[in-house]
């Protein structure tokens, strides 16, 4: 199942012109500088915002073609705000029961009682909406679009008008419902960051056009996307929980190219992971090095290399078939005789966990 | 103290202000919506021609209403066309020109607080499966209530310290078209001082008390803009 959609919106200053077709299931984030469209985009899709030219299904159910446009409201969606916007008129509880009250009964697949657990707002439940902290109204506002059992959840950027420790407090939140609901989420964010951490697919808009999209792995790595360049390129690796080691206080994390050692994390054995390998932490050996401190040592094959600046070269490594990047010196590819194909260890110096 | 007809005056002058805000409210509420959500380019005109009032002497307007509700005049031949009477002179056409006159004092904080609801609950209420129709009553009037206030409040004590224009298109009838104002102006004239202060001092205070609640409940709403 997917998403079909094709809009052209001219503002003043300002004309959104994409095709496009995402899958409908998982978290596809739609990724781009502040100004690129993202925003418009998701609004078009909620039928926020209209223009005559485009059309829009969601799995089976066509919500616009030319001028036939479903207004917002008989769309089957869930929208959060970038600002939770609550009704100040109403308590938590009635804020919940807004939406879901106008939900057709047969319609009904999530229950209030999941969306206030899910978010674990129940404690909330009596209090008046200006009487909560800013992390604490987004949940609201997130259980208030799931209460209405959307057949797709729209989030406009949910945690950017959080500080840090927000943030920190509402992913925990977004991750479970990532695992727990079967509801395909478009989130547009800037923060790389984020993306990594919750996103499966990746929209990248620029200047309201569509420049590319595909899987987060492939997106993130791709050489000839600007996501690959800069201080945060980064490659994300989907591993599991192998095993513990007691003596070292170490954590074993399997993925298709290898083993990962990182300091310990209490998690079980076999529970999923998100890595994120930053570019310039991975240097390249042509010999496996054994007298180094890094224990993270993996085969890996060349397969693309572009310049970066004068004097810096990204390189696409494939680990058992797993992308990943390095950052290295011109000097350094030069020297290692660097070309694509050719069999080198890759050294990663740190790993970040990101769940 | 008060006199039979000036109780009568009183009654009138109360029912007269209790039927222009019902009207006002009725006509004002879509009205103030629509311009506050309209991106229509001459709204402006329509805004101009509803503040008029706040500007034009009470004559003016009570003088076209007279010609406009009078036998010859278009509304007031409509009415003898159905058999009815001509409105000047009667309660009828005196409602008819309060409501035009206090429409700027329900309009326009009707208007501004539709104005800071801004777009974004009704998107919200809209996302979350509420027509319009229901957005509007579920969202815009609640979050619009201190509007609605200072609206009714101010509608109803304008509509009771009007003059001019009752004096235009009532023409002073006692039992039927004499209100309160026009009682005082009489009672001075023939030097009935005690009885003008009675009057004066009770709508004094009672103008005076309505606009203390009304900024006491709602301290963040501009009450009337020009």
């Amino acid at each position: 199942m997917t998403i079909q959609a094709r809009f052209h919106i001219k503002r003043q200053d300002f004309t959104l012109d994409v095709d496009l077709t995402i899958p409908s299931k998982g978290v596809t984030a739609i990724f781009g500088h502040s100004g690129c469209g993202k925003t418009t985009l998701l609004r078009a899709i909620a039928g926020l915002e209209t223009s005559h030219k485009g059309f829009l299904q969601v799995d089976d159910m066509i919500w616009q073609d030319g001028k036939y446009c479903l207004p917002p409201e008989k769309r089957a969606l869930g929208y959060v705000f970038q600002e939770a916007s609550l009704f100040t008129h109403l308590n938590v509880e009635k804020n919940l029961q807004y939406g879901l009250k106008r939900v057709p009964e047969q319609d009904c697949k999530v229950s209030l009682d999941q969306a206030i657990d899910l978010l674990d707002i129940r404690h909330l439940l009596e209090r008046r909406a200006d009487q909560l902290s800013g992390g604490e109204r987004q949940r609201v506002a997130i259980a208030r679009a799931l209460a209405t059992s959307p057949r797709i959840l729209l989030m406009d950027e949910p945690l950017s008008a959080l500080d840090m420790m927000r943030k920190q407090e509402i992913m925990p939140y977004l991750e479970s419902l990532h695992d727990e609901l079967k509801i395909p989420v478009l989130y547009v964010s800037h923060a790389s960051g984020e993306v990594a951490r919750l996103a499966d697919h990746m929209v990248l808009l620029d200047q309201g056009r569509v420049m590319a999209t595909g899987s987060i792995d492939d997106m993130l790595t791709r050489l000839d996307l600007p996501l690959a360049h800069g201080d945060k390129a980064a490659a994300l690796i989907h591993a599991t929980v192998a095993g513990h080691d007691n003596d070292y206080d170490l954590t074993y994390l399997d993925f298709a190219g290898g083993r990962f050692s990182v300091s310990h994390k209490d998690l079980p054995i076999n529970h999923p992971v998100r890595l994120r390998v930053i570019a310039r932490d991975v240097s390249l050996t042509l010999e496996y090095q054994t007298h180094t401190s890094i224990l993270n040592i993996f085969p890996a094959i060349v397969e693309a290399m572009t310049p970066e600046g004068k004097s810096q070269i990204v390189v696409k490594l494939s680990l058992n078939g797993v992308p990943m990047l390095s950052r290295i010196t011109r000097k350094s590819a030069a020297l290692l005789q660097l070309s694509p194909g050719k069999q080198v260890y890759a050294q990663v110096k740190t790993v970040a966990l990101l769940s | 103290m008060l006199s039979e007809s000036d109780l009568t005056a009183l009654w009138i002058t109360l029912k007269l202000a209790l039927v222009t805000t019902l009207v006002l409210l009725v006509l004002g509420t879509p009205l103030a919506w629509w311009l506050s959500r309209t991106r229509w380019r001459f709204k402006f005109i329509l805004e101009a021609i509803i503040a008029l009032p706040l500007v034009l002497p009470p004559t003016v307007l009570g003088f076209y209403l007279l010609i406009a509700l009078g036998p010859q005049g278009p509304l007031g031949s409509m009415m003898q066309v159905f058999g009815g009477q001509p409105l000047a002179f009667t309660f009828t056409g005196l409602v008819i020109g309060s409501v035009l006159y206090s429409m700027p004092f329900v309009v326009q904080p009707l208007q501004s607080a539709f104005n800071a609801i801004g777009d974004r609950p009704l998107e919200v209420a809209a996302t979350l499966r509420a027509s319009a129709l229901d957005r509007f009553f579920t969202v815009a009037v609640p979050l619009a209530r201190p509007g609605f206030l200072t609206a009714a409040v101010l509608g109803f004590a304008h509509t009771i310290g009007e003059f001019g224009v009752v004096l235009m298109i009532g023409g002073n009838i006692p039992g039927q078209t004499q209100v309160l104002s026009i009682a005082i102006y009489d009672h001075v004239e023939v030097m009935e001082y005690s009885q003008a202060h009675w009057l004066s001092g009770g709508l004094l205070l009672m103008s005076f008390l309505m606009l203390i609640t009304v900024y006491a409940l709602n301290r963040r709403f501009t009450v009337v803009q020009p």
